[in-house]
C-alpha cells in the first residue's frame, strides 16, 4: 500500500486542484495508478516526461509533478519520440484518450509501434469522445449510441492491444479501472519494458457515453468492468461467442527486442568512430 | 562538389546547390536534431541531415509524415535539441497546427520550406514564392511570425545559420522560406562558420529550481523554457498559460501572455529586419521583391540603369515582421514615386507595401505565377509602361 501523502508528494495539488475531470470519471484513478507505479519503481521525478495529446485524459499531465507537457491532438506520441531520441536517458511516458492515440493520432501510433520505440503509452479507453462532449471514437462498440452515432453505432472498433501488437510493440496488457491494483502492475511492467509498451485501461466516462447508453452511474459501470472482464488464459478456452462484449485483460505481448532509441544511438556511434558499413557516410 | 580551393580567409569552397547550403548552415549553426519527410524540392536537405547528423552525435529521423515531423522537432527542442525541419507547400500547410504550438510555449525550432507552385500538388518542380502569406497567417489565432529568406546559394546557408540564432534568440519558431530556384541552384558558396566557436546551445536558467518560473517576463522580454531533465520541472501546454506554465483563462493573464507573444518579436524588430539596396538613394522607381524576384530585380536594374530610368531595389531578407519602417524611410528619402512589388505568385507581398503606401505613392504588382522565375525584361516593360502611362 501506498502512503497518501507519499502519493500527494507527486501532485502540484495545491495550485491545480480540484481537477477538471467529471465526478465518477475513470481518469483520476488512472492518475493514481500511474503515479503508484512510479513510486514502487523509485524512478527520480525528474527523470520522465510526462506527455499527453488534447482530450479530458490529454489533461492529465498538469496535476503530476514530472516534466509534462500537454501537446496537440493526436500528436503526443511524435512529441515524445523527439524527447525520447534527445534524451534516451529519460522515462518517456504518453497518456492519450482512444480518440486522440487511435483516429486523429493513428498514424502516429502504428509507426511509434513499429519502431518499438522505448515509449509507455498509457491509452485510457472510455469508448467515447469525453471532452467534445460525447461522439463516436474507433473503440466505441458497434450499436452503442453517441451524440454523433445517434441511431447507433455502425463502424466496427478497433482492438488497440491487437493493433499494438502486430504494428511491432513489444509489449501490450489491457486492464481496468475496477481492477486498479492489477492494472497499477501492468503499468509498472510497462515503464520497466524498453521498448513501445502499450497499457490500455477501460475506464468509464459516466457523464457522456454512460448517460447516454444507460448504463447507469459510475459505480454501475465499474461494476460492469467487473462482470465483463474476462483473464486472458480464460478467454483461450472460451468461444468467440461467449467472448462477445467481454474485456479481455491481461499482458498480451511481453518481448525483449531491438529498440528504436539505442539502436541509433549504436549506428551513430559506429559512424562516429569510423566503424560502420563501408558505404556508409 | 569542392572547388578544391579555399578562400582568402581559409574557409572551404564549394560549388553547390542551395538545398545543401541549408544542410551546411544548419550543421554549422549546431542543429542536433533533425525531423522530416521527402518532399520536392526540399528532399535535398532532408538527405543531407541524414549524411551528417549521426556521426557528429545528432539525430536524424524520417517520420510517417510532416505533422510527426514538426511534432518530433517540437519534443526535442522541448528536451534541449537545436532542432529543425524541413519542407515544401503540402507538407508546410500539414505542419501549420505545430507552429501556432512552438510559437505558444516558446520553443526554438526552425522550418525550411522551399517553396513549389500551389494550391495542392501545384507544381512540385518549379518555382513560386505562393506561401509568402502562409508563412504569416498559416496557423490559426493571432501570431507573429518570424520568415527570413534568401537570394542565393550563399545566402541560402548564411540565413539558415541566422534562422538558428534568433530562433534561440526570441525561444520562437523561424521560418526560413526559400523557393525552388535558390533551393536547387548551384553556386559557389564559402562556409564562413565551419569552425563556428558558438554553436546555437540551449540555455539554463539561472536561478534554482524552486524559484523558477518558464514564462515570466523577464528585462529583455524573451523566456526560454528549460530543457527537460534539467531538473526544473514545470508545465508546458498550448493552452495558453501562465508563467508556471499552468492553463489559465483570467483575463488579465490572457492579455499578457497574447501581448508578450507579440512584443518580445515586434519591439526587436530592428534586430530581426535584414534587407539590402540597390540604386536607393535617387530610386523615383522603386521595386521591392524577395528571393529568386529580387535577382531578376537587380538585372532589371542595371538595364533601367542603362536607360537612365532612376530604377532602384530593397530586396527583403526578412519577409516577416514585415520591414514597414526602413521602406517607408528608403521611400520617402527618395521621394519614390512608384513602387513596384516582384513576385512568384498572383499577388501577396503587394498587401503590406500597400498598406504602408496606402494612397500616398502608386503601387503596381509585378506577378508571375507559371512555375518560371520573372524575366529581368517582364519587370523592365512593366516599369517603363508605368512611369511613361
Ligand atoms: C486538430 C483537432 N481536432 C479536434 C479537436 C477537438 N477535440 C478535442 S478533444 C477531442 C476528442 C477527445 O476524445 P478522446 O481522445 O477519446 O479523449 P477523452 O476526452 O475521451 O479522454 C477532440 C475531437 C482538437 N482539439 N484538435
Ligand atoms: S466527460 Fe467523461 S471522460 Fe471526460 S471527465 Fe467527464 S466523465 Fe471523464
Amino acid at each position: 500500500m501506498h502512503e497518501l501523502s507519499d502519493v500527494y508528494s507527486y501532485l502540484r495539488w495545491k495550485k491545480r486542484f480540484p481537477a477538471v475531470w467529471c465526478p465518477g470519471c475513470g481518469i483520476g484513478s488512472i492518475m493514481g495508478a500511474i503515479i503508484r507505479a512510479i513510486i514502487d519503481l523509485e524512478i527520480p521525478k525528474d527523470d520522465i516526461a510526462f506527455i499527453s495529446g488534447i482530450g479530458c485524459t490529454g489533461r492529465m499531465p498538469v496535476y503530476l509533478d514530472f516534466n509534462t507537457m500537454h501537446t496537440t491532438h493526436g500528436r503526443a506520441l511524435p512529441f515524445a519520440t523527439g524527447i525520447k531520441m534527445h534524451r534516451p536517458e529519460m522515462k518517456v511516458i504518453v497518456v492519450s484518450g482512444d480518440g486522440d492515440s487511435l483516429a486523429i493520432g493513428g498514424n502516429h501510433f502504428i509507426h511509434a509501434a513499429r519502431r518499438n520505440i522505448d515509449i509507455t503509452m498509457i491509452l485510457v479507453n472510455n469508448s467515447i469522445y469525453g471532452m467534445t462532449g460525447g461522439q463516436v471514437a474507433p473503440t466505441t462498440p458497434i450499436g452503442k449510441v453517441t451524440h454523433t452515432m445517434p441511431y447507433g453505432n455502425y463502424e466496427p472498433p478497433f482492438n488497440p492491444v491487437e493493433l499494438a501488437v502486430s504494428a511491432g510493440g513489444s509489449f501490450a496488457a489491457r486492464g481496468t479501472v475496477f481492477s486498479i491494483l492489477q492494472t497499477t502492475g501492468y503499468i509498472k511492467k510497462a515503464i520497466k519494458h524498453p521498448g513501445f509498451a502499450l497499457v490500455e485501461i477501460i475506464s468509464q466516462c459516466p457523464v457522456q457515453y454512460g448517460r447516454m447508453n444507460n448504463l447507469g452511474s459510475a459505480r454501475d459501470m465499474l461494476l460492469m468492468q467487473k462482470k465483463n472482464s474476462v483473464p486472458i488464459k480464460k478467454a483461450k478456452e472460451m468461444s468467440e461467442e461467449d467472448l462477445d462484449g467481454k474485456i479481455i485483460t491481461g499482458i498480451f505481448k511481453e518481448e525483449i527486442k531491438t529498440e528504436y532509441s539505442s539502436a541509433y544511438r549504436n549506428f551513430a556511434k559506429e559512424i562516429r568512430d569510423g566503424t560502420g558499413r563501408e558505404d556508409s557516410p | 562538389m569542392t572547388l578544391n580551393r579555399k578562400s582568402p580567409r581559409g574557409n572551404p569552397l564549394l560549388f553547390i546547390q542551395g538545398n545543401e547550403a541549408c544542410v551546411y548552415g544548419a550543421i554549422h549553426a549546431g542543429c542536433n536534431f533533425f525531423a522530416g519527410y521527402p518532399i520536392t524540392p526540399s528532399t535535398e536537405i532532408t538527405e543531407g541531415m541524414s549524411v551528417n547528423l549521426p556521426g557528429i552525435g545528432g539525430t536524424f529521423m524520417q517520420m510517417e509524415d510532416e505533422i510527426a515531423s514538426i511534432a518530433a522537432i517540437i519534443g526535442a527542442s522541448a528536451a534541449g535539441a537545436v532542432s529543425m525541419t524541413a519542407t515544401s507547400g503540402p507538407g508546410f500547410s500539414l505542419m501549420q497546427e505545430n507552429i501556432g504550438y512552438a510559437y505558444m510555449v516558446q520553443l526554438p525550432i526552425v522550418i525550411i520550406n522551399v517553396q513549389r507552385g500551389g494550391p495542392s500538388t501545384g507544381l512540385p518542380t518549379m518555382l513560386s514564392q505562393a506561401d509568402t502569406m502562409q508563412a504569416r497567417w498559416g496557423t490559426h489565432g493571432d501570431y507573429t511570425a518570424i520568415v527570413l529568406t534568401a537570394s542565393s546559394v550563399q545566402e541560402a546557408y548564411n540565413v539558415t545559420i541566422r534562422a538558428f540564432q534568433i530562433a534561440d534568440r526570441f525561444s520562437t519558431p523561424v521560418i526560413v522560406l526559400l523557393d525552388e530556384l535558390i533551393g536547387h541552384m548551384r553556386e559557389k558558396v564559402e562556409l564562413t562558420m565551419i569552425n563556428n566557436k558558438n554553436p546555437v546551445r540551449r540555455k539554463l536558467p539561472e536561478v534554482p529550481p524552486e524559484w523558477y518560473f518558464p514564462y515570466k517576463n523577464t528585462l529583455d522580454m524573451v523566456s526560454h523554457p528549460a530543457p527537460f531533465g534539467e531538473g526544473f520541472r514545470y508545465n508546458i501546454t498550448g493552452l495558453i498559460h501562465d508563467k508556471a506554465g499552468f492553463p489559465s483563462s483570467v483575463e488579465h493573464e490572457v492579455i499578457n501572455r497574447m501581448e508578450f507573444l507579440r512584443n518580445k518579436i515586434m519591439q526587436h524588430c530592428q534586430e530581426i529586419w535584414d534587407y539590402r539596396e540597390f540604386y536607393t538613394e535617387d530610386a523615383k522607381y522603386l521595386i521591392i521583391a524577395y528571393g529568386s524576384a529580387a535577382r531578376a530585380a537587380r538585372g532589371a536594374i542595371e538595364t533601367l540603369r542603362n536607360m537612365r530610368i532612376k530604377g532602384g531595389l530593397i530586396e527583403l531578407k526578412t519577409v516577416w515582421p514585415f520591414p514597414y519602417l526602413p521602406i517607408s524611410k528608403i521611400a520617402e528619402k527618395a521621394k519614390s514615386k512608384i513602387i513596384f512589388v516582384a513576385e512568384n505568385n498572383m499577388g501577396q507581398l503587394v498587401h503590406p507595401v500597400n498598406e504602408i503606401f496606402s494612397n500616398s505613392v502608386k503601387v503596381f504588382n509585378i506577378n508571375r505565377f507559371d512555375g518560371h522565375a520573372i524575366d529581368p525584361y517582364e519587370i523592365v516593360d512593366m516599369v517603363k509602361e508605368n512611369i511613361y502611362a
